[in-house]
């Protein structure tokens, strides 16, 4: 008798950013081949996920590009929408679902969602920073969008490593802070590396007439920290998480304004 | 003018550094970085002690500034940082914090 029903193939594939792996299961090889392109180098062998998602794949249909990103928990389940995705993710069963269309820019968003809500509980954030490794310490270099952060990625020299032009991952680890390369990209759309570093300063870019560093206080660091930090819930505990979060990297990671025109001599003053 | 009574409320994420008290709602993710007075209005909102009390007692005691002036501003701070959810204000005293708004983890 002929089989009736066919089989529909489970793939996936672990995407492990920050060391934080995640599994990503969809019946479609396309997709899959788009995820191993898009998260080159971030692709893990590891065993066992700590979050595994099913993905949905949807038709494509109208949405709506300005629409904003909402993130909510209810009932121990966290609930993530924009425009172009649904998802739903359960802590304490490590599982959730995406819907979306067959693109790249969908299940980044909720990776970095994911990404921000799992770090907030650990005293850790993603910022909007480039960073970069120089003699096996990370600096950051936060700012708003035309601050420079694409500028100082593409002057760096060849002794340095690039973690990120555009999103940095901020992890508590013991009395410090480590830094993780990620594969969120800014302007340079160049994916960063896949390793990590102990963070040595953060530093607030201004672009300017001369190269400089300038102290800063630790209020305006706070403040500073604070708004170029990703932050999608409006949730009581996670504003608590974040907001305490940037008073401890405060206290223990030097902030400081530098000051740069935008020309390779910048990095004497970095490292 | 009545009585008001503030009371900080406990879900907004507060901290000082260095002499600055910075306050985020909990609710909205404004952060408001206090000055002295704010900061002191703050540190008396116990939900107890009026808001005139608190600022004769302890705004116009310390800083050149008239009654009037002063209780009017405390006013228009107070209302605003409860818009937040930063403090909880009311015309008779606050004895009971509200239950929390959420779901917990």
């Amino acid at each position: 008798m002929a089989q009736l029903t066919t089989e529909i193939e489970r793939l996936s594939l672990i995407i492990a950013i920050g060391g934080m792996p995640v599994r990503v299961h969809t019946s479609d090889p396309d997709f899959l081949n788009l995820l191993q392109n898009r998260y080159a180098g971030f692709i893990s062998d590891a065993d066992r996920a700590e979050i595994e998602f099913d993905v949905e794949l949807q038709e494509p249909k109208a949405v709506d590009p300005d629409a904003d990103v909402e993130v909510g928990y209810h009932f121990g389940r966290w609930w993530l929408r924009r425009g172009d995705f649904r998802a739903e993710w359960e802590p304490a069963a490590r599982r959730g679902w995406i819907r979306q269309t067959a693109n790249p820019y969908s299940i980044d968003a909720v990776l970095r969602i994911v990404h921000t809500l799992v770090l907030a509980q650990q005293g850790g954030f993603l910022l909007h920073s480039a960073s970069a490794i120089r003699n096996g310490k990370a600096f950051l270099f936060a700012g708003v969008s035309e601050a420079g952060k694409t500028t100082i990625s593409r002057l760096a020299p060849l002794d340095v490593t690039l973690l990120t032009d555009e999103i940095s991952y901020v992890r508590r680890r013991g009395d410090g802070y480590v830094a993780f390369g990620t594969p969120f990209t800014g302007e340079l759309a160049k994916v960063g590396e896949n390793v990590s570093a102990p963070i040595s300063a953060l530093y607030l870019l201004a672009k300017g007439r001369e190269n400089r560093i300038d102290s800063i206080t630790p209020g305006e660091a706070t403040r500073s920290l604070l708004s170029n930090m990703l932050f999608f819930a409006k949730d009581e505990e996670l504003v608590q998480a974040i907001f305490h979060a940037a008073f401890e990297f405060v206290s223990r990671v030097p902030v400081a304004r530098l000051t740069f025109v935008p020309d390779a001599r910048v990095w004497g003053l970095i490292g | 003018m009545s009585k008001l009574y503030i009371a900080r409320n406990p879900r907004a994420a507060a901290r000082s550094l260095d002499g600055e008290m910075m306050i985020m709602s909990s609710r909205d993710s404004t952060l408001f970085t206090l000055n002295k007075t704010a900061t002191i209005l703050w540190q008396s909102a116990d939900g107890a002690t009026p808001l005139d009390e608190i600022v004769e007692k302890r705004i116009c005691a310390e800083f050149e500034v008239a009654p009037t002036e002063a209780l009017a501003d405390a006013h228009t701070l107070a209302r605003e940082l409860a818009g937040h959810a930063i403090l909880q204000i009311s015309e008779t005293p606050i004895t009971t914090p509200k239950p929390p708004f959420g779901d917990k983890r």
